[in-house]
This record gives structure tokens, C-alpha cells and sequence, in this order.
């Protein structure tokens, strides 16, 4: 049984977080009908900015949790709940992913019988790149997505009612199933939804690209809740600056790995200068998309590196809240660069690309505002949350 | 030596929360001067002692940038404008080909730096007569114990408060630490004999035991396989041959490859009467034979033949070729003249080949021709 010390009290979050989740859900959504009726193609492409942003805050969230487990890390155990609860978002992935599923033909070449017959490298791709194995795969990663998430969560919620310490343990043997199924899932949803738009196009650091703005997108989303959140008290007592300074510099890493992941690519293709890799990145320089290669590379990696650069503003509430919604933003960004360039050769900038990414920041509120009414902020039974609270650097 | 002064008072603690409480203690009391001394870097001690925060972070900003601005600024000038070399087809200013180098550049001068500044000015290093150097606590302190050191030039400083201060935090053991005035301002000269003796007695082992080592216990013979290989080279004597010479004369009666024996030498009359021109007067031999004759033979005979050098004079003129002598001449007398020359004309046999030859004379025969035409020739 725990012997946890540790006193919580439980408090509801106000009403107004609701009421803005709800508002931005609701004009997020009227946005993207808007845009549906008006330009049905652009809002599927549109949709698909949507999910992998849903994604990686959810699925990124989920593997934070497992990382959590299996590195024994205390410092961010009294904040769990917040990476648990982003996780629920999963849901919102699957919602996200029914329109697209319903209107493929519109958005991917690979499945035009008549494009295929004349494409010998298109056609030499079916048999990865076919609807019905797309079809499966979809459904695979959001099974097992679903399962991690609903397997891990419910078990740290047990905890908290009984206080059995087993559960960690159990949870620490999930976590280091998750952690492989976590890099296949996450790179072949890259591949499949974002690389495949582009069928003739390649590159075998594609997955850990989307990968490592999933774990930044993540993290500055949960930054920002978490350092909210305790400033008003939601979280138990004792947080310091101890913890902001490891998320900060969790911010800071992640950011240089993102940049150095991203660099890779770009050098690699622009050294070898092959036509069949190059031409994604001369159609995302030219015809007005440089401007946003040019917004990426200041907004991802420059601003958000000299902005935590130092010791004192990686444990500023101030930057560093600023920063989560930055960087959750860029990330938006970085898959708007990744995606629209293919809906159009020329630069598609307008009120169209607004709709999703109020929609799911609505619906991530809204989830995590409905999961907070159903269980604590903090996972008051887990044998390491005081260690977590005692933590220092 | 007996004039013993008072350094500091110290106290030794056996755990890390003693120490920081002590620090937190002290700190309170209003002392300045005092330091902490620990077997390894302690989390929360900056806040205890509550110091200000460190600026050796601007010193590595600083060292990184520089790095960094300094390597892409050198990689700019070898590959822009030292030793421009096209690759891939790719700009000589190429910077993203740049950013690797700049990377580790970067991180590599900032750290160096970082660690360089931090001996030579946060550490003060090269210390050698710290008063606390050699004494057990200092010995304490490197190893499983943590220490403070109150200070007596602080301005609040009094012997016996600060004793009483540091047994009341329940030290482990409280001593003052003395040092003599001798020892501290004694001078470390550079050109000390024995320093310099200890130099060069330095200098000579080691060189010594790397001469043995690399020249003797681990010697390889150098590789010279390319320029000792297992044959004769020309101009070398061998036992093999009775007159020791690498290089064999050639057998009698050798001759080069193409090499035509010429049997009239100085014998004109005889080339006259048996050389028989084996061209046939064709177009295609007569241009050859005019593009030699304008080449090697105008410039004294003149364009046409008639004598009249195109060198103005500064060489004797030849006789004109128009005259009867030369038109009564079989083939083989000018064929002759060309080989081997006549009087001051010297031999043309190095410059025109032989069939060259014969085409000149060809030439010849039709620009005389030409200047002495026979009626039946104009009809």
C-alpha cells in the first residue's frame, strides 16, 4: 500500500478553460466545413496538417509517458498526468483520419490506377503503397496506439485507487514494448501520410524527422500546461525550479536535435544533387515557399535556441510558456511546409490553414479538460512521485 | 619560519546537508569571506553560499561564436579563394557543405576555452603556495569529507566566534590553519639552475629512451620497395657481363627503325645518274612538294625559285634554279643537293623526309616548266 506523504488536493479546473476549448473547437470546426465546401481538396490537405499535429501531440505524449517508466526519471513523475492525459488525444487522431480515408483518391497520386499504369516507379511501389495495405496499416497503428494508451493510463489510474506498487512495474514492461512499436508506428504514419504525397520521393531520415518535431511538439504543448497549471496550484506543492529547468532544457535538446535531424536531410540531398531527391526541396524553394523554408528555420531552430540558450531562461515561467505555444505553432508550421507544397506549386497562405489548427487545439482542451474532471492532476499513489517533488539537480 | 599566521578557521562535515547548512550558517552570520571545499560538485551550494551566477557561460558564447565565425570564415577563404575547386558541380561558396565543419568547430573551441578559462582565471592556476595546500584538511576534503573555511582577513573575523560558530553546527572537527609569511611570498624563479638542470636531465632521458625505442627495440627498415626493385637499372655495372656494363651495345650492322642507307654521300653524279624519283607528278604530290618548298626552300630561293630571297639581303642569294645547268639535271642531282647541301646550303635531311623530298623536287620541276614553257605547252 502507499506511504506516500504526499498531499494533494484535487481542484477542478475553472470553467473558462472549458468554455475557450469548447469556443475554439467549435469555430475551429466551422473553419474547416468552410473551407471543405469551398475547396474540398485543400481542406483534405488541410486535414491531414491536422492529424499528424493531433499525433504527435497525442502519440508524441504517450511516448514521454513511456519514457518516463523505462528510464526510472522521478523529476517529471508529478506531472505525469498531463502526458497522460495529451495522450487521450488519440482519440482525435482516429476522428481526424475518417474524412481522409473517405476522399484518398483526392489527395494521393499512388492511388490512380491511370497515373500507375504509366509510372513504372509508382507502379514498382504497390505493393507497399496500395490502398488496402494503407488501409491495414492505418488501422494497426491506431489499435495498438489505442491499447498502449488505454493499457498504460488505466494502470497508473488503478494507482491511484489502490496504491499497488506491481503496477509500475507492469507499466515499466508495457513501456518497453511501446518504445519499439513507437518508432515503426510513428515513422511509417510519417511515411505513409506525409511522404506518400510526394509517391516518387524519398528519404530514409524522413521518419526521425517527423519524429523528433512529434517529441518537441509534445513537449512544448505539455511545457506549457504543466507550467500553467502550477503557477495556480492545480499541480501538488513542491515543483520548482528544478523541474522547469529539466523541462527547459528538454525544450533546448529537442530543438538542436530537431535542427541537426532536419539539417541532415536537407545536406544529404542537396550534396548528392539527384534529381529524384532534390526536386522536393527545390519545389519548397521557390514560387513563394521559401518564405516559409526562411519562417521554419527561424521559427523552429533560431528563435527557440537563442531563447533557451541560457541557464536562467530555460527555468523561466515566462519564456518558457512562451515558448511551448512557439514551438507547438512551428510544428504546425513544419508540417504545413511538409504538406502544402504538394496541394500547391505556388505558396497558399490564408485563413483555409486556420481551421485545423484551431480545431485541434480545441479538441485537445477539451479532452484534457474532460479527462481532469475524471481523475487527479497528479498520480498521487506512484512510489515515485515524493522523490519526484524532492527532486533537485 | 616560527612566524605563524592565521589563515583560516576550518571545520570538516561528514554529510552533504551538513555542509550546506553550515554554508547557509555562515552566510548568515555575515562572513564574506569564507569558501566551501568539496570531494564534488554539489547541487544547491550556489543558492546556500548564494553566490552570484557564474560568467563563464559568457565566456563560452563568446569562444563558440568566435569558433565558429573563424572556421566558416577559413573554410570560405581555402575553398573560395586559396585553392577554388569546382566539386559536384557545386559554387566555390558552398556553406552548406560549410556547416559540419562549423559544428564541431564550434563546440570544440567553446569547450577548450571554457575548460582553459576556467583553470587560468576562475581557478587561478598555476597556485603554488595556497596556504591550505598541504594540510590535512585540504587532505580531508579530496576525499570523503566536507569542509569550510572561515577566512581571518574577513572585516567581522574573530578567532574564538568563529570557532564557537562552526562547533555549534556540530562540525566534525574544527582547526585554524597557519601559514608562514616566507612561503607565500617566496618568488619561483624560471632560470633556476636546478629547474633547468631538471629540464635538460628531462630533455636527455627522453630523447634517449625514444631513440632506443623507435630506432633500436621497434626499428623497421624503411620502405623502399618502389626504388629497390630486383633488376638492372641502365648505367649500372653488373658481374654478369665480362665488361661489367649493365647496358648491352647493340649488334653490328643495327639499324634504327626506318632508317634508310644513302650511298651517294658526296658522290652527286652518281645519285644524278641512278636515283630515279619514285612519285608520280600528281596534283596531290606537287601541293605537298609546294608546301615544303615554301616552307624550308623560298626563303633563299625565292618564291618562284628565281634566286631572289625573300631576306632582303642578309644572306647571299642563291643562283636561280631557272637555269639551264639546274634544268639539264636529272632528279637525282637535286634530290642530292637537298640531302646533303651544296657549298653554303646546308643538308635538309633532319628537316624533310625523303618522299617530302622527291615531292620538292617535283615542284621544282614544274615551276621550271612553267618559266621556260614550250610553244606546245601555251597551245
Amino acid at each position: 500500500m502507499s506511504t506516500n506523504p504526499v498531499t494533494y488536493q484535487k481542484k477542478e479546473l475553472p470553467g473558462s478553460v472549458t468554455s475557450m476549448a469548447a469556443t475554439a473547437t467549435i469555430a475551429g470546426l466551422i473553419l474547416v466545413l468552410l473551407t471543405y465546401w469551398l475547396d474540398h481538396s485543400r481542406g483534405l490537405f488541410n486535414n491531414i496538417i491536422g492529424l499528424s499535429v493531433m499525433a504527435s501531440v497525442s502519440v508524441g505524449a504517450l511516448f514521454y509517458v513511456a519514457l518516463e517508466y523505462l528510464s526510472g526519471a522521478v523529476w517529471s513523475t508529478p506531472f505525469r498526468r498531463v502526458m497522460e492525459f495529451l495522450a487521450a488525444s488519440v482519440f482525435g487522431v482516429i476522428l481526424l483520419a475518417i474524412p481522409l480515408y473517405m476522399n484518398l483518391h483526392e489527395v494521393f497520386l499512388w492511388t490512380h490506377v491511370d497515373a500507375l499504369a504509366r509510372d513504372t516507379v509508382l507502379l514498382n511501389k504497390t505493393p507497399y503503397l496500395n490502398v488496402q495495405f494503407f488501409f491495414i496499416r492505418g488501422a494497426v497503428f491506431a489499435g495498438l496506439w489505442l491499447m498502449f494508451y488505454w493499457v498504460l493510463t488505466r494502470n497508473s489510474r488503478k494507482q491511484d485507487a489502490t496504491g499497488d506498487q506491481s503496477l509500475t512495474r507492469m507499466n515499466i514492461r508495457f513501456s518497453t514494448a511501446f518504445m519499439p512499436i513507437f518508432a515503426i508506428t510513428i515513422t511509417f504514419f510519417a511515411i505513409d501520410w506525409m511522404m506518400s504525397l510526394e509517391p516518387h520521393w524519398f528519404s530514409t531520415i524522413f521518419g526521425v524527422y517527423y519524429f523528433s518535431g512529434t517529441v518537441l511538439a509534445a513537449l512544448a504543448v505539455a511545457t506549457f500546461i504543466i507550467v500553467s497549471l502550477n503557477e495556480r496550484g492545480y499541480l501538488v506543492a513542491g515543483l520548482k525550479k528544478d523541474h522547469y529547468y529539466s523541462l527547459g532544457t528538454l525544450l533546448f535538446v529537442f530543438t538542436n536535435f530537431w535542427a541537426y535531424i532536419a539539417f541532415s536531410q536537407f545536406m544529404l540531398i542537396w550534396y548528392a544533387n539527384v534529381p529524384e531527391e532534390t526536386f522536393w526541396f527545390v519545389s519548397r524553394w521557390r514560387n513563394g515557399w521559401q518564405y516559409v523554408s526562411y519562417a521554419l528555420i527561424l521559427g523552429r531552430f533560431i528563435v527557440p535556441y537563442f531563447v533557451l540558450l541560457s541557464q536562467p531562461s530555460k527555468m523561466d515561467v515566462r519564456k518558457l510558456k512562451f515558448m511551448g505555444i512557439w514551438i507547438f505553432v512551428a510544428h504546425i508550421l513544419d508540417i504545413y511546409w511538409i504538406v502544402m507544397p504538394s496541394f500547391s506549386r505556388s505558396l497558399v497562405l490564408g485563413w483555409q490553414e486556420l481551421g485545423f489548427p484551431i480545431l485541434i487545439t480545441g479538441l485537445i482542451g477539451l479532452i484534457f479538460v474532460f479527462k481532469s474532471k475524471r481523475e487527479n492532476l497528479v498520480p498521487i499513489a506512484d512510489p515515485k512521485l515524493q522523490r519526484g517533488i524532492n527532486f533537485r539537480l | 619560519m616560527d612566524k605563524k599566521i592565521l589563515y583560516s578557521i576550518t571545520a570538516l562535515f561528514d554529510t552533504p546537508d551538513g555542509i550546506i547548512h553550515a554554508a547557509e550558517e555562515v552566510r548568515r552570520a555575515g562572513y564574506k569571506k569564507y569558501d566551501v571545499h568539496t570531494p564534488y560538485p554539489m547541487h544547491g551550494m550556489n543558492d546556500a553560499m548564494d553566490l552570484k551566477d557564474s560568467k563563464l557561460g559568457f565566456i563560452t558564447l563568446a569562444a563558440g561564436l568566435l569558433g565558429g565565425a573563424g572556421i566558416f570564415g577559413f573554410v570560405t577563404w581555402v575553398f573560395v579563394k586559396d585553392y577554388p575547386n569546382v566539386i559536384g558541380g557545386k559554387p566555390y561558396f558552398s556553406w552548406p557543405a560549410f556547416v559540419p565543419i562549423t559544428f564541431e568547430i564550434t563546440v570544440l573551441s567553446a569547450v577548450l576555452v571554457t575548460v582553459g578559462a576556467l583553470i587560468a582565471f576562475f581557478f587561478k592556476f598555476p597556485n603554488n603556495s595556497h596556504p591550505l595546500h598541504d594540510t590535512l584538511y585540504m587532505k580531508s576534503v579530496s576525499s570523503d569529507k566536507f569542509g569550510i573555511s572561515i577566512q581571518a582577513d574577513d572585516p567581522m573575523f574573530d578567532e574564538e566566534k568563529a570557532t564557537a560558530l562552526l562547533q555549534t553546527l556540530h562540525a566534525q572537527s574544527v582547526q585554524p590553519v597557519y601559514y608562514d609569511e616566507e612561503e607565500l611570498t617566496r618568488s619561483w624563479s624560471t632560470f633556476d639552475p636546478k629547474f633547468l638542470l631538471l629540464l635538460a636531465g628531462v630533455a636527455i632521458i627522453v630523447s634517449g629512451a625514444t631513440y632506443v625505442t623507435m630506432n633500436i627495440l621497434l626499428y623497421l627498415p624503411p620502405f623502399d620497395w618502389m626504388s629497390n626493385q630486383n633488376k638492372f637499372k641502365p648505367q649500372s655495372t653488373t658481374e654478369q657481363y665480362s665488361d661489367l656494363r649493365m647496358m648491352r651495345p647493340s649488334v653490328e650492322g643495327t639499324v634504327a627503325r626506318g632508317f634508310m642507307p644513302y650511298p651517294y654521300h658526296g658522290n652527286p653524279d652518281a645519285a644524278g645518274k641512278n636515283l630515279v624519283n619514285p612519285l608520280p607528278a600528281s596534283k596531290g604530290v606537287i601541293e605537298i612538294g609546294r608546301t615544303k618548298f615554301l616552307t624550308f626552300c623560298s626563303p633563299c630561293h625565292g618564291n618562284f625559285a628565281r634566286g631572289d630571297s625573300r631576306l632582303r639581303g642578309q644572306f647571299p642569294n642563291p643562283p636561280t634554279l631557272h637555269s639551264d645547268k639546274v634544268r639539264n639535271w636529272p632528279d637525282g642531282n637535286i634530290y642530292h643537293v637537298i640531302t646533303e647541301g651544296q657549298n653554303i646550303m646546308p643538308s635538309y635531311a633532319s628537316q624533310i623526309t625523303r618522299d617530302e623530298r622527291w615531292a620538292i623536287v617535283h615542284y621544282v620541276r614544274t615551276l621550271q616548266r612553267a618559266f621556260n614553257a614550250k610553244e606546245s605547252d601555251q597551245q
